[in-house]
């Protein structure tokens, strides 16, 4: 395995709500919580190798866009640290964090949110570059043209505004902002959950076609298994801010192992397999900010014994390159 | 079908703008049977969810229905006007939409919503509308009913907020039940128990869903029945199973490719080029065919609704032939060269 490009280290996030005024007061008299805390990451490890992509899959509040946010250098780290070729991703200001930003650049879900509306989409693509010198400012209008060429706009489009584009459309200029920066690794949170399908394909065809070309690394988040099965190298599955199991794709969709994953691709509904019998999940996502003891998933797995409501399962390797965390691997759950 | 509980035939729709009339809904026809599912597939745009609000007569102006008729068990519903048309709405035909926060009050307890959803129809006391309400929970597989009923809907997660609201729908055991994207906000482990529960709704209570999505893999394991529309119009229709396996419109193919979990991964994918068109805009003759790869001179025409064997059908010059074993990896060939 070549060197690590992204080494994340038992990494955790949590977020604080601090009581305010009134509650302040509440408290003093004796009633209602103090802090809330959200651990919406809890000690996640993973290694992601140049010109990988790794998939992060899970439900809402299982913490995979905070992992990415923290990657990108948006969140910090409650614990644990993230290098990035070696340097921390972090906020501390200096020139050789300064130059890291650059290098991670971030696709957002919905890019009727993430470009600015009033801005021409030409300057909204040249401001990174001009502003940290990849470009001078009298050539930005070739190198804007370019890049629009090549996510596949008419180069002439660069006067107009977002409003004038469809989703698909407005998605390759978001690609085309984050490409203008010269990336290593991409972080994309959810690219294509806003778009139609026939639009999905015409946007993951033209990532892996850039990927090609241009040797990127990236962390692929999605809820869709199906989109991150077609792009990813490895897989990871999350769950209430815990990775439960990590696997080179292919090995994984062929057979999942922790009992969540399982479930998971149970609960998908598929095209062309006809009607199906539902097997669904039992049960509801806990809430973050009350997760269960032990494992995580207990409550809702049918395996689940007395020893998963104690401890929680560590990550372990189960095979080359395949690691799962669940007690049934590991000695049973009694 | 022999019980058709509800016959849409050339439905149009129509919205009065700066650009012109945009006919959001252009003769969509359909029939959907008792216990059975209709999935009415389309992207955005494709007036999918015109055609439901149109059904319920929710279309308020700039909007009118222009033309055709909506028959809910022999009556035909775009000729009620007010008071008739309400008591029509949650009683013989219901709505489940996409944000069960739409649905419901904040502010009111879900038992006190219940109540009175119950009320304004059948003249029963509390005590009984409030029984009845807890049997609907309890029908959607709700657990401790009794208890939800005193509950606020911020009390509840989204997936059970979306079952509240199909409970509602079925207090009067409505004959029709339309379901504007129900599951789309939810996730796939929630999806899954609420088409799990709608299933066998359907079965067990002889309801009928149309179930209106953009989802392709929701309907192929959810209905019985689809309609594929594109810019306004069904483009093709039929039993769920044949239309996924041998889809005869070329849109409906395309569709279909484009799905990533059908791929071997890291391939190319088939996709359909260009984008949905404007409504205000529309291309002469058949709408998709600037994006077809089967386009020929007839398209600028509009094409003819093709019957096929088994009540399939297809609004195309050129439908593709039958496919007698797997389809999609035959069918994705013609998209590969598109860019």
């Amino acid at each position: 395995m070549p060197a690590a490009l992204l080494d994340i280290d038992h990494v955790s996030k949590r977020f604080v709500k601090h009581p305010n005024l009134g509650e302040r007061v509440a408290g003093l008299l004796g009633a209602g919580p103090k802090t809330e805390i959200v651990r919406a990451v809890t000690d996640v490890s993973l290694n992601v190798a140049k010109g990988e992509v790794v998939g992060l899959v899970g439900e809402s509040g299982c913490g995979k866009s905070t992992l990415g946010r923290m990657i990108a250098g948006i969140y910090t780290p409650s614990d644990g640290k993230i290098l990035f070729d070696k340097v921390p991703v972090a906020k501390e200001q200096g020139r050789r964090t300064q130059k890291l930003t650059t290098r991670v650049q971030m696709i957002h879900q919905d890019p009727f949110a993430s470009l600015n509306p009033r801005i021409r989409i030409g300057d909204t693509v040249a401001e990174g570059p001009v502003a940290h010198r990849i470009v001078k400012p009298r050539d930005a209008d070739s190198y804007v043209a370019d890049l629009l060429g090549r996510v596949g706009l008419d180069p002439t489009y660069r006067r107009r505004f977002p409003h004038q584009f469809s989703g698909g459309q407005r998605q390759r200029i978001a690609i085309a902002r984050a490409l203008a920066m010269k990336p290593d690794l991409l972080v994309l949170d959810e690219p294509v959950a806003s778009l139609d399908v026939s639009i999905q394909a015409q946007v993951l065809n033209l990532f892996m076609d850039l990927r090609r070309d241009l040797d990127l690394t990236g962390i692929f988040i999605s809820h869709d298994l199906g989109v991150v099965r077609h792009v990813s190298d490895r897989v990871a599955i999350m769950y209430l801010g815990r990775i439960v199991e990590l696997a080179p794709t292919a090995e994984l969709y062929a057979a999942p192992n922790h009992p969540y994953t399982r479930a998971l691709f149970e609960s998908v509904p598929r095209v062309g397999v006809g009607k199906k019998n539902f097997r669904p999940i039992a049960g509801e996502i806990p809430s973050p900010l009350h997760p269960p003891s032990g494992c995580h998933f207990h409550p809702r797995c049918p395996f689940a014994g007395p020893r998963c409501k104690r401890e929680a399962p560590p990550l372990t390797a189960i095979g080359p390159g395949r690691f799962s965390a669940c007690h049934l691997n590991t000695g049973g759950t009694d | 079908m022999s019980d058709v509980v509800l016959r849409v035939k050339d439905l149009q729709t129509q919205f009065q703008t700066r650009a012109g009339v945009l006919k959001a809904v252009d003769g969509v026809s359909f029939e959907v049977g008792r216990g059975r599912i209709l999935g009415l597939v389309g992207e955005s745009g494709s007036g999918k969810s015109v055609t439901g609000y149109s059904i319920l007569g929710l279309i308020e102006p700039p909007g009118r229905i222009a033309g055709g008729e909506v028959v809910l068990k022999g009556k035909d519903l775009t000729r009620l006007k007010g008071e008739a048309m309400r008591q029509v709405r949650g009683a013989q035909i219901a709505m489940v939409f996409q944000d069960p926060m739409m649905t419901l009050n904040p502010v009111l307890k879900i038992g006190t919503q219940m109540i009175a959803a119950v009320r304004a129809h059948d003249k029963v006391s509390r005590k009984a509308a409030r029984a009845r309400a807890r049997n609907a929970l309890a029908k959607v597989g709700i657990p401790s009913p009794e208890e939800r009923l005193d509950a606020y809907p911020h009390q509840l997660s989204g997936g059970m907020r979306q079952r509240v609201a199909i409970a509602i729908a079925l207090l009067h055991s409505p004959a029709v039940i339309i379901a504007d994207e129900p599951t789309t906000a939810l996730d796939v482990s929630i999806q899954g128990q609420i088409l799990a529960e709608v299933r066998r709704l359907a079965d067990v209570t002889g309801t009928a869903f149309v179930w209106v999505t953009h989802d392709l893999a929701v309907v192929s394991s959810l209905a019985d029945d689809i309609c594929v529309m594109y810019a306004g119009r069904v483009v093709e229709s039929g039993p769920a199973t044949d239309v996924i396996a041998s889809p005869r419109h070329p849109y409906t193919a395309g569709l279909l490719a484009s799905v990533p979990a059908e791929h071997e991964p890291g391939t190319k994918l088939p996709q359909v080029p260009g984008s949905t068109p404007s409504l205000a805009n529309l291309p002469p003759g058949c709408a998709f065919a600037p994006r077809c790869f089967k386009a020929g001179p007839a398209c600028t025409t509009t094409p003819p609704v093709q019957q096929f064997e088994d009540g399939r059908t297809a609004l195309c010059h050129y439908p593709i032939e039958p496919v007698s074993c797997q389809p999609l990896s035959s069918t994705s060939t013609t998209y590969r060269s598109a860019s």
